[in-house]
């Protein structure tokens, strides 16, 4: 950019130039351009408008760099706190279980089990409660297969009812009759209340006509059913698209009713309810003893028993804020517990261990590339053009080919029965039952991974050598300097920039490297990044993978900015 | 449920409103599996034939079951699926049914009866382990070792527990680089009774056990993550026993006649099959499910049997497998479900894995590490 304005700087400088020479000798005011505007003005203008056709020029760079880069990044950086499954799966469960002591001993009690339920149904009906469930098993083992095996369990428990108000009254069979009971006016609110919370919990907008409005009076003699009534009408009317009014209800409708009649203060006012099927409503209410007596609490605990355990409740209520730092603390052994931040048992303490290691053989790599790469460079800059151009060729040629390739390559000649080892028996250096273990370990990892990266140092190193003229060596050891002097005084300061730039490369490629490490590392030899691709590709545990990523990634920024304060950016060349 | 059976009857007549007029039928199908001797199989004996049938339809084959889960899962996000039936393994399957990135099927409605009219849900029996789920074949994760690295006066090894036994067969042995099966087998090893391993697995002291148990052979695993690791390894001479694929084995021996031998003790079975995406507009469904209800018919799966050693998963397709297509012989005794190899199985439990898969996949990587 700065090119571009300098030349267009440039160019309109001369003709101005004159103009002001002329405007000086005159002796008073600004100087003016030739259109008689302030020559700072037209000067400034100028510049502003070559600055804006630069940006429009690499507009479509930075849009694409921003789109396909930065804001990938951002997002998958705020899954490494974001947690809003609970939390938009089960609202009324996370808002009941406030009140609820985690210290104590007790799980909670009936009010939230009856909030689990309606939350659960739901869910289940959209198929989100196992995703619950896998998100808090990352957590605490066994929440998966709970939520997943009560979830088959719910209709079960909707049918209990449903069961006995049929054979109460046959009308509790018909659709009609639960349109016809609910449906009136007053309710928007309510029906506005339970569309936003279904679009939470689906992820996806629930616009659109219902064709059922809950009657403001049934919602308060009937709170359960009309609410639980109205989720299933918003369900039937947007997901599935079908008539409100001609499909039977959710067994969540019949458990509501039946946790309605539970309350005295709704039986006294069926009593007092003369509307539309209120004979029905007030059979139902005289018959409540027939109905299943046992709370919801017992049937959750009867479907599987983790649900009266203290700790899976502790887990639920942790992890229910929409923000959590559970996965940072993961990814440094440490966890959240009722009792404050602890660390990880020791059994399950690998993630420090595995960030000390990353950082230490990336560092032992980008050494080593130094040390294989400088001489290599210096010979392909110092050599006559038709020789080093061959040279170049076998430096290039394995940086073309697959790293698969290479990386397999490597295993055929470093495993104990390969042709290192093969060698090495033959000429007697190594005996038979004792051959060296040069790969599934950390050397086998250093040793292919710094040939992978080799042409990453060498091909900068080369470039600023390039530029050096060999005549500074000639002067030098013509002033008496002796060979290893001229080398290490007037050589070496100036490729130092070259160094720089290599091993940036290097050891920022070598951080995030999985696929070399996974092959020949064995348990000794693997990266973060391979837990990060396990976690991404095969736990789906992404929060946690996210986080791991977020934290190498400040790693990086801090090794480059220590790197800055000590070498000096400026220091490094990447070309001439 | 009445919704679920409203979802199914509607999918189900789609598929049958697609089986009646061929036009409402997509012509393009991608189809993922995990490439190699397996997918070969699959292509021969499923979509060839099929698109032979339909010379319209055209297949792509996409390699990438083993990253299925996450990739399906970032589709879903990005919302465009691009798949239109996936193969993986059976926990895959029930992961991606919890994340409702995989459509339930009605078994009887979508799939083809045995030929005596048997439902292929009873066709199938407890091999539907998942309502996504369709299984295609059972595969059992075994040991194979070196005949010719057999010492000298020693049995050859025929008990899960040689594998610890590192003073009658030296040389190392390699195990996958994940707790499951390794850590059952260590149990196993350490007394426990068949029957009580997962009840034991599920307790803190148990896994520990099974870690200390593994522990002393630590110094002699080599660990693999690719299925193909242990054939190259036992071809090598790196291993004198290694745990893989069954079907892996097979190809090393029969095939490639290598100085390898099968050792069936307490094999792992496990199962895998295909499953349709969610959200696949209803010509594409259209097209999967007639594909589907094709390739998974009783002769379809003893067909695939022809070019790989895994069972087929129907009941009836066993009395239907026969030899195998170019080297003419017999497949039946190389099935991991032949009685004679079957005598001493274990199977693979789902549920506990789905639960624990997490917290003992970070007690083991953390037990690596040290």
């Amino acid at each position: 950019m700065s090119n571009v304005t300098d030349a267009a700087a440039g160019t309109s400088t001369p003709a101005s130039g004159e103009d002001s020479a002329e405007a000086a000798k005159a002796g008073s005011g600004p100087v003016l351009a030739a259109d008689g505007r302030p020559l700072k003005q037209t000067l400034r203008r100028t510049l502003r408008r070559e600055k804006m056709r630069a940006l429009a020029l690499i507009a479509p760079l930075l849009l694409f760099v921003v789109i396909t880069f930065i804001v990938p990044i951002l997002s998958m950086l705020f899954r490494s706190v974001e947690n809003q499954i609970v939390q938009n799966t089960m609202p009324g469960t996370v808002q009941a279980i406030q009140s609820w002591d985690e210290q104590g001993t007790e799980p909670p009690g009936e009010e939230v089990f009856v909030r689990l339920y309606f939350d659960l149904f739901k869910a289940s009906e959209a198929k989100r409660h196992t995703q619950v469930g896998n998100r808090l098993n990352y957590e605490q083992p066994g929440l998966s297969s709970m939520f997943r095996g009560t979830g088959r369990d719910l209709d079960d428990m909707g049918e209990e009812f449903q069961d006995v108000f049929e054979e109460i009254d046959p009308a509790f069979e018909e659709a009609a009759f639960w349109y016809e009971l609910l449906s009136g006016e007053g309710g928007e609110a309510l029906l506005e209340e339970r569309r936003e919370l279904l679009a939470a919990m689906n992820k996806e907008e629930m616009d659109g006509d219902v064709g059922f409005v809950p009657s403001a009076q049934m919602a308060d003699i009937l709170p359960w059913t009309t609410m639980a009534y109205t989720d299933f009408a918003i369900w039937t009317a947007i997901e599935d698209q079908d008539v409100v009014s001609g499909e039977e209800p959710w067994e969540a409708v019949y458990a509501g009713l039946g946790q309605d009649l539970r309350n005295p203060g709704t039986v006294a006012a069926i009593e007092d309810y003369s509307g539309p099927w209120s004979t029905t409503l007030r059979a139902a209410a005289e018959n409540r003893d027939q109905l299943p007596q046992q709370g919801f609490r017992e049937m959750f605990v009867a479907s599987d028993e983790d649900w009266d355990s203290v700790d899976a409740w502790r887990t639920i209520a942790l992890y229910s804020p929409p923000i959590t730092a559970g996965y940072f603390l993961n990814s440094v052994d440490m966890t959240k517990t009722v009792d404050g931040i602890e660390s990880r048992p020791e059994t399950q303490q690998i993630y420090l261990t595995l960030f000390q290691r990353t950082l230490i053989m990336s560092l032992i790599i980008t050494g080593s590339c130094i040390l294989l790469g400088y001489p290599v460079a210096w010979l392909l800059a110092n050599l006559p053009l038709r020789t080093a151009n061959v040279l170049m060729i076998l430096v290039l040629l394995p940086f073309w080919t697959s790293l698969l390739v290479r990386t397999s390559a490597w295993k055929v000649l470093l495993q104990q029965q390969g042709v290192i080892n093969e060698i090495l028996v033959w000429l007697g250096f190594v005996d038979d039952a004792n051959r060296l273990v040069l790969m599934n370990n950390a050397t086998g990892t250093i040793i292919a991974m710094t040939h992978i990266l080799l042409p990453f140092m060498i091909l900068p190193l080369y470039s600023v050598m390039k530029t050096i003229p060999p005549s500074y060596l000639r002067a030098a050891k013509s002033l008496g300097a002796t060979n290893w002097t001229a080398f290490w005084r007037v050589y070496f300061p100036q490729s130092v920039p070259g160094i720089g730039a290599g091993s940036i490369l290097v050891f920022i490629l070598a951080i995030g490297y999985y696929i070399t490490p996974e092959i020949v590392g064995g348990t000794s030899g693997v990266f973060i990044s391979n837990r990060i691709a396990y976690h991404i590709s095969s736990s789906l545990n992404w929060g946690l993978a996210a986080a791991l990523g977020s934290i190498l990634l400040i790693v990086v920024l801090a090794l480059y900015w220590l790197y800055d304060r000590i070498v000096g950016i400026d220091n490094v060349k990447l070309g001439g | 449920m009445k919704l679920t059976t409203t979802l199914m009857t509607s999918t189900a007549l789609t598929v049958a409103a697609g089986v009646a007029s061929a036009q409402e039928m997509a012509n393009d199908m991608t189809l993922v599996s995990w490439g190699g001797a397996y997918q070969a199989s699959q292509q021969n004996a499923y979509s060839e034939p099929y698109m032979e049938m339909h010379p319209e339809v055209s297949i792509v084959w996409d390699e990438s079951s083993n990253e299925a889960v996450a990739k399906l899962r970032a589709m879903n996000e990005a919302g465009n699926i691009t798949w239109d039936l996936v193969d993986v393994v059976a926990s895959d399957a029930m992961r991606l049914c919890d994340e409702g990135l995989a459509m339930e099927i009605d078994h009887d409605e979508a799939l083809e009866p045995a030929p005596d009219g048997t439902d292929a849900s009873d066709d199938f029996g407890d091999l539907i382990v998942s309502d996504c789920f369709i299984p295609q074949i059972v595969y059992s994760t075994t040991f194979g070792y070196r005949t010719d690295m057999v010492p000298e006066g020693a049995e050859a090894p025929n008990d899960i527990c040689d594998v610890w036994d590192t003073e009658t067969y030296p040389g190392k042995r390699s195990l996958e680089k994940r707790p499951i099966n390794n850590m059952e087998w260590a149990l196993l090893c350490d007394g426990v009774a068949k029957d009580e391993v997962y009840d034991v697995l599920a307790t803190d002291e148990g896994q520990q056990r099974a870690l200390d148990k593994l522990d002393e052979i630590k110094d002699d695993v080599i660990w693999w993550s690719a299925g193909a690791d242990t054939p190259q390894l036992l071809a090598d001479g790196e291993v004198f026993m290694g745990s893989t694929y069954n079907g892996r084995l097979f190809s090393a021996i029969e095939e490639q006649d290598q100085p390898i031998a099968m050792m069936w003790d307490a094999q792992v079975f496990d199962l895998d099959g295909w499953i349709v995406p969610t959200g696949l507009p209803e010509d594409r469904l259209a097209r999967v499910m007639d594909f589907l209800r094709f390739a998974t018919d009783t002769q379809r799966l003893a067909d695939q049997a022809k070019y790989i050693s895994y069972g087929p998963a129907r009941e009836s397709s066993a009395p239907l497998v026969g030899e195998h297509a170019e080297l003419g012989i017999e497949m039946a005794p190389h099935m991991p479900t032949d009685p004679d190899n079957a005598a001493n199985t274990f199977l693979y439990n789902y549920e506990f894995w789905a639960d624990y898969r997490d917290d003992i996949d970070a007690k083991f990587q953390a037990w690596l590490a040290q």
